[in-house]
């Protein structure tokens, strides 16, 4: 059996906001050019050097703040594989399952640091870094936002959805009630 | 046998947001931290969040709006256009607006969370979603209604259905009285500053007693607004006699307010409950760069500012505008501050001018902005480089209002206005007539 993908860690502080993520001057735009700015007031260096398949680990209270899901948008763009974090805000949690970003609660992520290699099991509930062994377990999630996640989120799910509907009825339902 | 002669089963004590939730997912009943799918009443959305983003997923998916009569579009983030890009997103609202032939249309009229009751789409016992954080807002009206993003707006747009984890209630109960020149600003930057912007878990927090019956609904929406920093779900106050008024006055017919009565939770249904002195408060002011740190103004040292910023839902109400009437009138901003109000509706601006409120700022030297969501999250308009703003908005995260060098400090909007006589932050009940 092959081991599971290692994710490289991008250590951030507590209470990220969306306004960090999702920069208000560039919310007139495209998520691509969002995606340039994110978190450019605390990591310059992120928007740039992020590769496919990196984590962000952060302090509690990721992602309060604003509606806006550009903010989770942002991180799918730039390839952001998960977040791993003791606590969310609740606004955000949603936002990002529905566009496909996996969010881990992890209360002990603070063990974590910058650089690690870390190994990702949604399903079991935890973090691991093969480095040390050391194991983190994580809150588990509902499974039908698991299911969400690996669907790449809610727009998906309602493709499928409504191209069902569409073959059993040709011309579009009227669901007015 | 008929309803009305089988045996009554005692039914189970439960909040207002458990009643309101329960009713939505078609249940007698429903437990803290079930999930559960909710009908939707309402869905609220505006040019930021609604069209430009859900009208190209609608093409895709080639579904038709589940109920074109329960969904209302507030234009307000990006009028006045500023340049090309703000032109492209508002012509998108109003040409799908049109195309739709969509019912609740609301362009250039004020900020979403006002617009929305003051036009009379909000009432008591409805279960509504929104395209904006600070939808809990119309909690204050005893409707259940959060914040949601542009997707999960698709979704509800298409099925008229949400899920949800049924919340917790915290309740926040607020005895006594306010004194003159405190407000529901400081009371929520009070809470804010003691519970973090986590504090509220993503739960239902319910706003309760003697002070809170006392205030306007103005105010109670104040509360609820930032519940969002408060990081719960939804913000609720129960609906009383003060709320049925209001809602009547807006046009909202006898009929769509009846039995409002049962809506108020259950004294014996269990909740976190923290009690507070309204009396004791002192006016706050929380400093850059989060709403949580917050703290009395007697306690700041001092501190100048630049510019004095009245708007946003949170803070450019009628009731916000003629608080910063109270303390400026007859008198000029301090040589040197810049003092930007930018009125939450237009009617509020209207019965603002009708009543000499805009004639006394515009006396004290403030500058006019237009009736939108402005400079507030640096979307429309944005504040000068490292200026020092004192701001009546809810939140003054780096580079929350366009400028990443800027310093925000929030405050209630007599303190804002306070603070722009004097050039520094000021406690406004020192400079109240």
């Amino acid at each position: 059996m092959t081991p599971p993908p290692l994710h490289r860690v991008w250590r951030l502080g507590a209470d990220i906001d969306t306004d960090q993520l999702a920069p208000g001057h560039a919310m007139k735009h495209g998520v691509d050019v969002i995606a340039r700015h994110c978190l450019e007031a605390v990591r310059p260096d992120f928007a740039t050097g992020v590769q496919p398949g990196d984590v962000l680990v952060a302090g509690p209270g990721f992602g309060i703040g604003s509606s806006r899901e550009q903010a989770a948008a942002a991180l799918v763009h730039l390839g952001v594989a998960a977040v791993i974090a003791p606590s969310y805000s609740g606004l955000y949690f949603r936002n990002a399952f529905n566009l496909g970003l996996l969010l881990l609660t992890c209360p002990d992520a603070e063990a974590l640091a910058e650089g690690d290699a870390v190994a990702l099991d949604p399903i079991e509930g935890c973090v691991a870094r093969p480095a040390d062994g050391r194991r983190l377990d994580c809150d588990p999630i509902p499974p039908f936002l698991l299911a969400m996640v690996r669907a790449g989120g809610l727009l998906p799910q309602l493709r499928l959805r409504f191209a069902a509907l569409k073959r059993r009825h040709p011309t579009p339902p009227l669901e007015t009630r | 046998m008929p309803d009305s002669q089988r045996p009554q089963r005692p039914q189970r004590p439960a909040t207002l947001a458990q009643k309101l939730v329960a009713r939505a997912a078609g249940r007698a009943h429903v437990n803290p931290g079930e999930i559960v799918t909710c009908r939707v009443d309402l869905a609220m959305f505006h040019d930021s969040s609604g069209p430009r983003r859900l009208k190209p997923m609608l093409e895709e998916l080639g579904a038709p709006v589940w109920d074109k009569d329960k969904v209302v579009l507030v234009i307000d983030h990006y009028v006045p256009e500023a340049d090309d890009e703000s032109r492209r997103i508002v012509r998108i609202a109003r040409d799908w607006a049109r195309t739709q032939a969509l019912p609740h249309v609301h362009d250039g009229e004020g900020i979403c969370h006002v617009v929305l009751p003051g036009r009379g789409h909000l009432r008591p016992g409805m279960f509504a979603v929104g395209g904006d954080s600070h939808s809990p807002t119309g909690g204050a009206f005893g409707a259940y209604m959060f914040g949601i993003g542009s997707t999960e707006m698709l979704s509800v747009v298409v099925t008229g259905e949400i899920w949800l984890r049924v919340p917790q209630t915290i309740r926040m109960h607020w005895a006594g009285r306010l004194a003159d020149g405190v407000t529901a600003k400081d009371m929520m930057l009070a809470l804010i500053g003691r519970f973090g912007m986590s504090g509220g878990r993503y739960q239902a927090v319910e706003f309760a007693g003697d002070a809170v019956r006392a205030l306007p609904m103005a105010e109670r929406m104040t509360l609820c607004n930032m519940s969002a920093e408060l990081g719960a779900q939804t913000g609720l106050v129960a609906p009383d006699a003060t709320t049925v008024d209001w809602l009547r006055a807006r046009g909202v017919p006898d009929e769509a307010l009846a039995g409002w009565e049962r809506w108020a939770g259950d004294a014996d249904a269990p909740a976190e409950q923290h009690g507070f002195d309204a009396a004791a408060l002192a006016p706050q002011v929380a400093l850059p760069h989060s709403p949580a740190n917050s703290r009395a103004v007697t306690d700041l040292d001092a501190t100048p500012v630049d510019v004095a910023y009245i708007g946003a839902c949170t803070g450019a109400k009628l009731e916000d505008l003629r608080a910063a009437a109270r303390v400026l009138a007859g008198h000029r901003v301090a040589a040197g501050v810049q003092l930007l109000v930018a009125p939450a509706s237009r009617d509020d601006q209207a019965q603002a001018e009708r009543e000499g409120v805009m004639d006394h700022l515009r006396a004290a030297g403030a500058q006019v902005l237009p009736t939108a969501c402005g400079a507030c999250a640096g979307y429309g308009g944005r504040i000068p480089d490292g200026a020092r703003v004192i701001s009546s908005t809810a939140r003054n995260f780096r580079g929350r209002m366009g400028s990443a060098t800027a310093q925000v400090w929030l405050a209630s909007p007599y303190t804002v206005a306070a603070s722009a006589l004097q050039g520094r932050i000021a406690d406004p009940r020192e400079a109240l007539p």
